[in-house]
């Protein structure tokens, strides 16, 4: 009786100590908890939301002030309801920057595992993808890229999934070069486990919680990227919209009609200020080399 | 250490034949420049005519070989739109976007790292909880946001100074504090954990039980120690005074070479483009490599010991 309790109550006292580590939330990032969950809400049901399709019109109602009776936070140069199209880019922004998040996490993971495995050229290999990347800042290897091709979606999506690969690919390397040299990794191998079940089964959890503290990193990084390039005309197209695209057209009505840019401006910024709280918190609570 | 140099200095020009290939690739395979130049309506012997003065008709890889080989004899072609050569053109921005990047940098340096440094040695104070507050502000704010609410404010609403264009020192306040935002930001929050940690070594605790003064500590102990990852962010910053000011130079309307990227880019003016992604990465790997030198005299046991 009592060796089959032992083991249940250390397992059961695990968790219990991990919620107590995140029972006291700052009310900063409280705030930030709140508002990304609100995000994602508006993301998910933005069709529902939505009082009016992004596209319509109303002529007679162009470039209301915030606060009109049906447009609450206005109208755009073509009477488009800003409300409407705001709830749509937050869409678009946080699918293209979830999308390119996790694509650059598997991207930069399995580089720095496959380095740490085979070492060697291939080691070489990475480190000089990494240095590629370092030489030639972001917005500008985006910027050629996407002019030279044109923007679609896919395009976008698959050029931000390669920002910030090589934090992923640094770190997993690391830590799976530090795993091999521990016993678990070793004893895996001599029972005669693939490399593949040995990095997938064995190291990768015990790395996950790290690789999940630099995606909080890349994510609101992506979305200023995203942004900026969108701003810039060249990362998501009319009709659809995104919040960069929103604040590089309204800028055209800065003096005339400011809303139109502050409104998703604003949304950018609490949105990133967010995910930067809420990150910071958890690498305070989660990272094992801070504590 | 001569092995470490040489190694280093092996990978900084792999590093920039990886960026003149890379921008060979994108430009080249993206789509017939002649067909976008001259437009839809030309007849074909002009396009072929075209095609042969620019070496287009050729097969991908004898291109490949004669842009290398230009490259390396200082030719960077001719701009495709007025035919003046494309490194001219180029050179002739620098000047206007240095204007903005350097007084950007001194900002960055001059707030950044004594705001972090203070925070440090006040902990947990109300002026650390403000510089982590503004700090974390200044790098989420994204730099086309804090540029149009700047103009808003000090352009639109005070009139208090010109809201983009070029010629006066006045014209240059607006873009400078827009570029240097994120940086003090990112500086004061790097400078500030990097203290921190020093100030928690055992030495330290020594030097001041040893009965060193407090600012001597500070100055002779922390400081030098807490050099070294403030130098990489510093470095990276340096390397991208150049490529930095892409999106402000084009809100402000400034005439440097982010504009000038911007408007080759979409003009497909590949000659032009081409000299700007090299001259970016020239300057970020030159200082890249900088950082890695100087990491050998700021902190002697990595002499002894390179990684990679």
């Amino acid at each position: 009786m009592t060796l089959a309790t032992a083991p249940e109550t250390a397992a059961a006292s695990r968790p219990a100590a991990l919620l107590r580590r995140f029972r006291t939330i700052p009310g900063a990032v409280f705030f930030g908890m709140a508002w990304l969950a609100l995000m994602v809400l508006i993301a998910i049901f933005a069709d529902v939301l939505r009082p009016y399709d992004i596209t319509r019109m109303d002529l007679m109602a162009r470039l209301s002030p915030p606060g009109t009776s049906g447009h609450w936070l206005g109208t755009d140069e073509l009477g488009r309801d800003v409300l409407s199209r705001l709830i749509q880019s937050v869409r678009v922004s946080l699918v293209i920057a979830f999308g390119a998040t996790i694509i650059s996490a598997v991207f930069g993971t399995t580089l720095g595992f496959l380095a740490a495995q085979f070492r060697g050229a291939v080691e070489h290999f990475v480190v000089m993808l990494a240095d590629f990347q370092a030489a030639l800042p972001f917005l500008i290897m985006s910027l050629a890229v996407l002019a030279f091709f044109g923007s679609s979606m896919m395009l976008l999506v698959g050029l931000m999934g390669f920002y910030g690969w090589e934090r992923y690919a640094r770190i997993a390397r690391g830590l799976a070069i530090s795993a091999g040299a521990q016993g678990y990794a070793a004893a895996v191998v001599q029972l005669g486990a693939t490399p593949r079940r040995v990095y997938l089964k064995h190291i990768l959890p015990n790395v996950a919680s790290t690789l999940i503290v630099s995606m909080t990193l890349t994510f609101p990084e992506i979305i200023l990227m995203e942004s900026g390039l969108s701003f810039l005309g060249l990362g998501v197209q009319p009709p659809d919209t995104s919040l960069g695209n929103m604040v590089g057209f309204g800028r055209e009505y800065l003096t005339t009609a400011p809303w139109i840019m502050l409104a998703p401006a604003a949304v950018i910024m609490l949105t990133t200020l967010s995910i930067s709280l809420v990150g910071d918190w958890l690498r305070d609570k989660l990272d094992p080399t801070i504590r | 250490m001569i092995r470490f140099v040489s190694l280093r200095l092996l990978r900084a020009v792999m590093t920039v034949l990886a960026v003149m290939t890379f921008a060979f690739l994108v430009l080249r395979l993206s789509g017939d420049p002649a067909q976008v130049l001259l437009g839809p309506d030309v007849p074909q012997n002009i396009i072929d005519d075209f095609r042969a003065d620019w070496g287009l008709d050729k097969p991908l890889w004898q291109q490949y070989l004669a842009y290398l080989g230009a490259i390396l004899t200082g030719d960077f072609g001719l701009s495709m739109r007025g035919g003046a050569p494309a490194l001219d053109l180029v050179l002739e921005r620098v000047p206007a976007t240095l204007m903005l990047t350097i007084p950007a940098l001194l900002l960055k340096l001059g707030i950044g790292i004594p705001a972090g440094v203070y925070a440090a040695l006040h902990r947990d104070s109300t002026i650390d909880r403000g510089v982590i507050v503004l700090a974390i502000l200044g790098f989420t704010v994204p730099s086309f946001v804090m540029g149009l609410v700047l103009v808003l404010i000090f352009s639109i609403h005070w009139h208090a100074l010109p809201s983009g264009g070029f010629g006066t020192w006045q014209h240059a306040i607006l873009p400078a504090i827009t570029i240097s935002v994120g940086g003090i930001g990112l500086l004061a929050r790097f400078s500030r954990s990097a203290m921190i940690e020093v100030m928690g070594q055992p030495y330290i605790r020594t030097a001041s039980a040893k009965g060193v003064k407090w600012r001597d500590v500070v100055r002779g102990h922390a400081l030098p120690n807490a050099a070294v990852p403030i130098v990489t962010i510093v470095g990276f910053m340096v390397g991208s005074l150049i490529a930095g000011a892409v999106v402000v130079e084009t809100i402000f309307s400034w005439p440097g070479i982010g504009r000038l990227l911007i408007v080759s880019v979409s003009n497909r003016d590949l000659a032009v483009v081409q000299c700007i992604l090299l001259l970016i990465a020239a300057v970020m790997v030159v200082s890249n490599l900088t950082v890695d030198l100087l990491y050998g005299l700021l902190d002697p046991r990595l002499r002894s010991q390179p990684a990679h």
